[in-house]
């Protein structure tokens, strides 16, 4: 994944309405609009408007059957963006790991 | 999945001896594996190359935010920033915060280092309905990785 792309996903993820959007999608059925809108107590409007923002970062796709837009949960960009934390994560461990041995290891531990 | 991420480290060592090695640029550079060209000044861009075997080609760039002795020193860079065929300044910067803390009746140290910002959303401009979701958001994301896997 580019570096640009992720940002989207992070920032698109940051959002209660959304990530409810994503696991309500996210069990793999498409969904159109106004299921998404049944039962919830946000507007068709501002759904549809979470939707684009979640299709901007490729976490959904949308493709039309008939009159309708189905939207689908893709999980690629946020199983790379967690890939890449969990790459960035493991890498503070290795240096704070070599920092924590470069402080120990000194003599008496305060080098003066 | 978090949108950063944070460590907490005890260290044998008072919490001076661990500032100097975290805010010495030369001393900095042993451990983090970066030879650095000067010293760390707050609101300076500080540039170097690192050292690490098979990443010389890397280049060290970070901007030095916040020095507060014996407390907290924070820099905003590129996280992984490895290819050089890749123009990351276009990039959000993440920024990175070491806070340090007295153990063991100020023989040992407590060292948390967080990185944060992935979302790119400076922290000052969230509105403040995503601060007040923030709480959430590890349990939220949890939720959403377990259907990532699920579904994988």
């Amino acid at each position: 994944m580019k570096p640009s792309a992720r940002a989207p996903v992070f920032a698109a993820l940051g959002d209660d309405t959304r990530l409810a959007l994503v696991a309500r999608l996210a069990g793999g059925e498409a969904c159109s609009i106004a299921q998404l809108t049944e039962g919830g107590r946000l507007t068709r409007q501002a759904v549809t408007k979470h939707l684009r923002v979640l299709e901007e970062a490729g976490i959904v796709h949308s493709a039309r059957s008939g009159r309708r837009a189905l939207f689908r949960f893709d999980p690629r960009p946020i199983r790379e963006a967690n890939d890449y934390l969990a790459g960035v994560s493991a890498q503070w461990d290795r240096v704070l790991g070599r920092l924590k041995a470069f402080v120990e290891g000194e003599a008496g531990g305060d080098r003066r | 999945m978090s949108d950063r991420i944070e460590k907490r480290i005890e260290i044998d060592a008072p919490v001076s001896r661990v500032w100097r090695a975290i805010t010495d640029h030369v001393e900095f550079g042993e451990w983090f594996r970066v030879k650095l060209e000067g010293p760390f000044v707050a609101g300076r861009v500080s540039r170097g190359r690192i050292t690490y075997p098979g990443y010389e080609h890397v280049r060290w760039e970070a901007v030095v935010q916040r020095i507060e002795p014996e407390r907290l020193f924070s820099f905003t860079w590129h996280p992984y920033a490895i290819d050089p065929k890749v123009d990351y300044s276009s990039e959000p910067p993440t920024l990175v915060e070491f806070r340090l803390e007295p153990t063991a009746g100020g023989k040992g140290t407590l060292l948390v280092v967080t990185e944060s910002g992935f979302d790119k959303i400076p922290a000052g401009r969230r509105n403040e309905a995503f601060r007040m979701n923030e709480g959430g958001w590890g349990q939220q994301v949890k939720n959403v990785e377990e259907y990532v896997t699920k579904t994988s």
